[in-house]
């Protein structure tokens, strides 16, 4: 029934807007404007994108048929621009890891899923992702100078954020202490770390702190990257984290020590999820724009998504196709990026409709030990 | 008396002192070891040294490999500042067009200027700096520039202004009388005589010294005269401006929507017509809750200009990188960046502190 229904309203809606696009003649001559706008974009773009578009064959193919996009680049390319220097045979190994991170991000998604389980399958997706990528056990090792492409982004996200966030909860805790000590090491953390560029960050944790590390002790690049990200992502999820401590209703905290609860535990079952569930959605936020900063690792010369996309369009048979490979890693960055915004859409719908959430359950299991009410 | 909960706190803090201090200390030592290693010492002494490298863009302060590093850093800050204060002027100005245009009643126009913003705010800035720094370098030699305008030329020489030189009086007096209209409040009852005085007096050197609108021309395989900026500069402004003018479009959407309805009402019961409505009743209530945010979209414009780097354009990060390198003195080069930086950052968070204090003390604060 209601897929009769359904249909209808949207029509209606396309009808509606229509209308309302040549409602007076003053409208109607803009939107003639901005359909001129529009097709002098869409109409040469779409031409190049697919009218005169090769779709398969070598550089010379693309060459002979000038003008349109050249996909067989991309044909040729795509295992290199996903899985980076990854060896060829091996190329399995990146995409059952980077399957098994957008699982487990998947699964975080999902608010029925927000218990004790997830920690532990977090815990297990890691060990097997790193298992996988790495090798061991049966596996040829492969270093991690080999690693890149899309599994690099994806875990450089999500081990960010997932690293990031008891960092940041214990910064933020510092940063609202009564005590001196907590609130000037957790402000100052927090103050440098978003005061300055990711860049230097990244600059800081493979050119200066391998420095200050005992002599023939080396630290792998990528790993250094990833604990640099880790801090920048506390940093910023702390301010979140701290917005949302500070609209919880000091009571709360008085009732739970009235209750005979210690600081640590009133914290852990009554003020922490009530603050986490009210800023998740600037949580997703900052995870969009930590998916596409993790890109910026390009400038300390490792190969991620991007890197891979831009040597592979650097490669001297293919010369002149960067537009193929931005194309092409663009798209999958708008589809990560708008499907994490369009999530934290969802999510902020559904808080307004169930309330501050009686049944929204929190990650890291904060509520698990409530007893049920 | 103290409790025992703080005797414990005490203690406690003691003891993270402790541990903090030690690590420090180990950290320090290890870095001591690796620098005598290297045969390194910390210092800012190496500031004097010749450069020994070239800056491809120089604006303002001449530049060759035989001047100091610390004068190659200085050029370094100045093409920070060019491409900040550009960057964040034109994002503004593009964000509050786009902004407004995605009011619009017409679904049409605003669809259009949605899917725009959508596109540029869900892929990296890094991605669209890349492309674009490629796009330009593939364009046409200046022989067969693209000119989309009278007096512009796009190159792969880069982006060819016209000049615009513009006597140095009337500058200054422009200058001036847009500081009285601003500081009109603190000039009493008279205020506009300031202002005026000023104004008159800059059309006055205008007519004296005519601003020269020189526009540049084909001379062998280059141009001559006009304004050019280079294929980086000019990708990294574009990359910087789209980017950030996507966020600021939706802050100042935001802060429109944020205006209680009510007060569009009334306007529109007095007689208002829509655009005056939006000026003179939404906009100024808007403005003061965008303020702290268009600060932040452009201290976050300032930072993202450190991605110059990837591209090439010699900004502070990238010289400060190259000098590192070079000399190995990273540590030092690296405190310099952190301090540029941080020091930016306090700064607009001080003036944004006051600001709200201002809003507050004024009762002109809304929410």
């Amino acid at each position: 029934m209601s897929g009769t229904v359904r249909p209808a309203a949207r029509t209606s809606s396309v009808a509606t807007a229509i209308r309302r696009s040549f409602a007076t003649p003053v409208a109607a001559v803009i939107t003639a404007i901005v359909a001129g706008i529009a097709a002098a974009i869409v109409v040469p773009l779409a031409r190049w994108a697919f009218v005169s578009a090769t779709w398969s064959g070598a550089a010379d193919d693309c060459r002979r048929a000038a003008g349109g996009a050249c996909w067989a680049f991309i044909g040729h390319k795509a295992g290199f621009i996903l899985f980076g220097l990854y060896p060829i045979a091996q190329r399995w190994r990146p995409g059952l890891a980077a399957a098994v991170l957008v699982a487990l991000v998947v699964c975080t998604a999902i608010p029925r899923y927000w218990t004790r389980w997830l920690l532990a399958a977090w815990a297990a997706g890691l060990a097997l992702a790193f298992l996988v990528m790495h090798g061991g056990i049966g596996l040829t090792v492969v270093p991690t100078q080999q690693w890149g492409g899309l599994p690099v982004t994806i875990m450089l996200t999500s081990l960010g954020l997932a690293g990031g966030f008891p960092i940041a909860i214990l910064l933020a805790l510092g940063r609202r202490s009564r005590r001196p000590l907590p609130r000037a090491v957790a402000g100052a953390i927090v103050e440098v770390v978003r005061g300055v560029p990711l860049i230097a960050v990244l600059y800081m944790a493979v050119l200066v702190f391998p420095l200050a590390l005992p002599t023939g002790l080396s630290v792998d690049k990528l790993a250094l990257a990833q604990a640099a990200v880790i801090v920048f992502a506390s940093a910023y999820l702390a301010e979140a984290v701290r917005s949302g401590l500070q609209l919880v209703p000091p009571r709360r905290l008085d009732a739970g020590l009235a209750l005979g609860l210690g600081w640590w535990q009133t914290m852990q079952r009554i003020v922490l999820p009530e603050a986490l569930r009210t800023v998740l959605p600037s949580f997703i936020s900052i995870a969009v724009g930590f998916f596409q900063d993790t890109s910026l690792i390009v400038i300390i010369g490792l190969f991620d998504l991007l890197n891979t996309a831009r040597s592979a369009a650097q490669d001297p048979n293919w010369l002149g196709f960067y537009a193929e490979a931005f194309v092409f890693v663009g798209a999958i960055y708008f589809c990560g990026s708008a499907a994490l915004s369009w999530y934290g859409l969802w999510l902020e719908r559904r808080m307004a409709r169930v309330g501050s959430g009686a049944d929204v359950r929190l990650p890291l299991s904060l509520t698990a030990a409530v007893p049920p009410e | 008396m103290r409790s025992a909960a703080d005797r414990r706190a005490v203690l406690l803090q003691g003891l993270g002192l402790g541990l903090t201090a030690a690590a420090v200390w180990w950290l320090a030592r290890n870095t001591n070891v690796s620098l005598a290693q290297r045969g390194l010492t910390l210092g800012f002494g190496f500031l004097r040294h010749p450069a020994n490298f070239e800056i491809g863009d120089t604006w303002w302060l001449a530049f060759s490999p035989a001047d100091s590093i610390g004068r190659a850093i200085i050029v370094g800050l100045l093409n920070t500042a060019l491409v900040s204060a550009l960057g964040c002027v034109l994002a503004i100005a593009v964000g509050f067009v786009a902004g407004i245009l995605r009011l619009s009643p017409n679904p049409a126009l605003r669809g259009l200027v949605r899917a725009g913003v959508e596109i540029v705010r869900n892929t990296p800035l890094l991605l669209l700096l890349l492309f674009l720094a490629a796009s330009l370098h593939a364009l046409p030699p200046p022989k067969q520039a693209l000119s989309p305008v009278h007096g512009v030329f796009l190159s792969d020489r880069g982006l060819v202004l016209p000049a615009v030189s513009i006597g140095r009086w009337t500058i200054v007096l422009v200058l001036a009388a847009v500081a009285a209209l601003v500081l009109r409040r603190r000039l009493g009852e008279r205020w506009w005589i300031a202002p005026a005085a000023c104004a008159a007096a800059a059309l006055v050197s205008a007519i004296v010294r005519p601003p020269v609108i020189a526009t540049a021309h084909l001379r062998g395989f280059n141009f001559a005269g006009g304004v050019t900026l280079s294929p980086e500069l000019a990708a990294l402004l574009a990359a910087l401006v789209l980017h950030q003018s996507a966020h600021i479009s939706e802050v100042v959407r935001g802060a429109v929507l944020a205006v209680p309805r009510g007060q569009r009402d009334a306007a529109g019961a007095l007689g208002m017509s829509r655009w005056q409505t939006l000026r003179l009743v939404v906009m100024p209530v808007a403005l003061r809750a965008m303020v702290p945010l268009l600060a932040t979209n452009c201290v976050s414009l300032i930072k993202n200009s450190s991605l110059a780097v990837a591209i090439g354009f010699p900004d502070v990060v990238s010289i400060l990188n190259t000098a590192g390198n070079q000399t190995g003195h990273s540590i030092e080069t690296m405190l310099i960046m952190i301090a540029v930086y941080l020091s930016l950052s306090l700064l607009v968070a001080a003036a944004l502190g006051r600001y709200n204090a201002h809003l507050l003390r004024t009762g002109t604060a809304i929410s």
